[in-house]
């Protein structure tokens, strides 16, 4: 557990940003990861005042505060009316609801964990970011980038225009980080897709068609750990890749 | 810093710290079903509702629950012993360490979900650990306190 010596709920954004500038502080999002860590800090920064805790509709956009929860991101009316079941699936297996309750899509993102559910199914959406200094950029960049003391105030996702997303998951056991996680969409020109839990960071693949998206996942590196060996975790990027373009096909089930 | 909710109906104020859990918060108040089983957010035991949604008190802090409404076993003692009951008849529990959370749990789900499936009760309840049983005698409660209360709601 941390420690910390001042609580602040941020008035605004700016206000939230210019405490962020000091090593010493940190950004509270549900707090379920920094939790972890047994750091000393000075300010925490709780950006709970600053109605960012809302999934809205905006023109072709749906809009996530960084606060929203992943259990709000699981049971969005909204998100499901457009996308189906592809957010349930990338969040229920996140621990326990009770969990969900609390971690935030914000933290989530924002922690860019190469494990991460919620940023490989964004991935291959189109979404961009919005930061309180950068602005809005691609989360493509944004997942890319090194950490930095900005702070993310919302998440921007395009509604399908090609069709919905599909998203896959391999756990060795119920509530545990996922071994392989995988989501591919369908674009103008072809296929995007995102692999995590490989090595590093999630990344993106693109590709015209399932074979292309396949040959490119096969020459990424993945990791060897105590969940899986890199050779099991590279089969399973074509298995889930194989089985994601299936359904994106012909809604046809693996 | 100051911290005023609402415990169990009663609203309160008191001085905390910066870096207080509500789970701490909770124990040093007399909540003491509220326990905590595992320093990574994953064992469910600290389940408590917020608003009243259940959230792990090990991972918010207290002053997250300002002028909000926090719900214990403490404040369900009623509906907790009716659930307790069929837990106790199905020989459901071993060490029983693992219930406040799990009952916490249980009771958010019944009132979360619309007769539910056993996919769907597994799924609810996945973030609470038992470490002595197979979870097969809370199971069977769960069904027939569901059925006898007449589905969920
Ligand atoms: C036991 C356990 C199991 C998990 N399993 C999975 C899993 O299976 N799949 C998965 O995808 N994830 C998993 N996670 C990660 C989890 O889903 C969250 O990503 C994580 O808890 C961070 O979310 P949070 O809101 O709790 O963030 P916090 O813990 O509050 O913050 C995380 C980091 O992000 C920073 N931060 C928070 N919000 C912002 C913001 N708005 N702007 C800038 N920086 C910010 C914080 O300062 C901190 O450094 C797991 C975590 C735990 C603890
Ligand atoms: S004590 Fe284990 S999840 Fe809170
Ligand atoms: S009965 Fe012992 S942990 Fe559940």
């Amino acid at each position: 557990m941390y420690t910390a010596r001042n609580y602040v709920v941020a008035a605004s954004p700016e206000e939230a940003w210019e405490l962020n500038q000091k090593k010493a502080n940190a950004i509270l999002g549900g707090g379920c990861w920094l939790r972890l860590g047994r750091r000393r800090y000075d300010t925490l920064i709780d950006l709970s005042g600053l109605s960012l805790d809302e999934i809205r509709l905006e023109g072709d956009t749906i809009s996530l505060g960084a606060m929203v929860t992943l259990r709000q991101v699981e049971t969005s009316p909204l998100l499901r009316e457009s996308f189906g079941d592809y957010f349930s699936r990338c969040t229920r297996h996140i621990v326990g609801v009770q969990f969900r309750n609390c971690a935030t899509v914000g933290g989530s993102v924002a922690a860019r964990f190469g494990f991460s559910d919620p940023v490989t199914a964004l991935l291959p959406l189109g979404c961009q970011v919005e930061l309180v200094k950068a602005g809005r950029i691609p989360l493509e960049q944004y997942a890319a980038m090194p950490y930095d003391r900005d702070v993310l105030t919302h998440i921007h996702i395009p509604l399908p225009k090609y069709g919905r997303p599909v998203y896959e998951s391999v756990r060795n056991t119920q509530t545990d980080l996922p071994v392989l996680t995988c989501a591919v969409a369908r674009e103008e020109n072809g296929l995007a897709a995102a692999l995590g839990g490989r090595s590093g960071r999630p990344s993106l693949l693109r590709g015209a068609d399932r074979d292309g998206l396949v040959e490119q996942a096969m020459k990424l590196s993945y990791v060897d750990n105590l969940r899986a060996g890199a050779d099991y975790r590279r089969h399973l990027a074509k298995v889930l890749l194989n089985r994601a373009c299936a359904q994106l096909e012909g809604g046809e089930q693996l | 810093m100051k911290l005023t909710l609402t415990l169990n109906g009663v609203r309160r104020t008191d001085e905390v710290a910066a870096d207080t859990t509500l789970f701490s918060y909770l124990r040093d108040r007399g909540c003491l079903s509220v326990k905590c089983g595992c320093e990574t957010s994953n064992c469910g035991l600290c389940t408590v509702w917020l608003e009243g949604k259940p959230v792990l008190s090990c991972s918010v802090p207290a002053l997250r629950a300002q002028g909000k409404s926090v719900t214990t076993l403490e404040g369900l003692q009623e509906e907790a012993a009716q659930f307790g009951a069929y837990l106790a008849d199905e020989g459901a529990e071993q060490c029983g360490y693992c219930s406040p959370g799990f009952v916490m749990n249980v009771l958010s789900m019944v009132r979360e979900l619309d007769n539910p499936t056993d996919e769907e009760i597994k799924e609810y309840l996945a973030g609470n650990l038992c470490r002595c049983t197979g979870y097969q005698g809370q199971l069977r409660a769960i069904r027939r306190y569901l059925q006898e209360k007449g589905g969920a709601k």
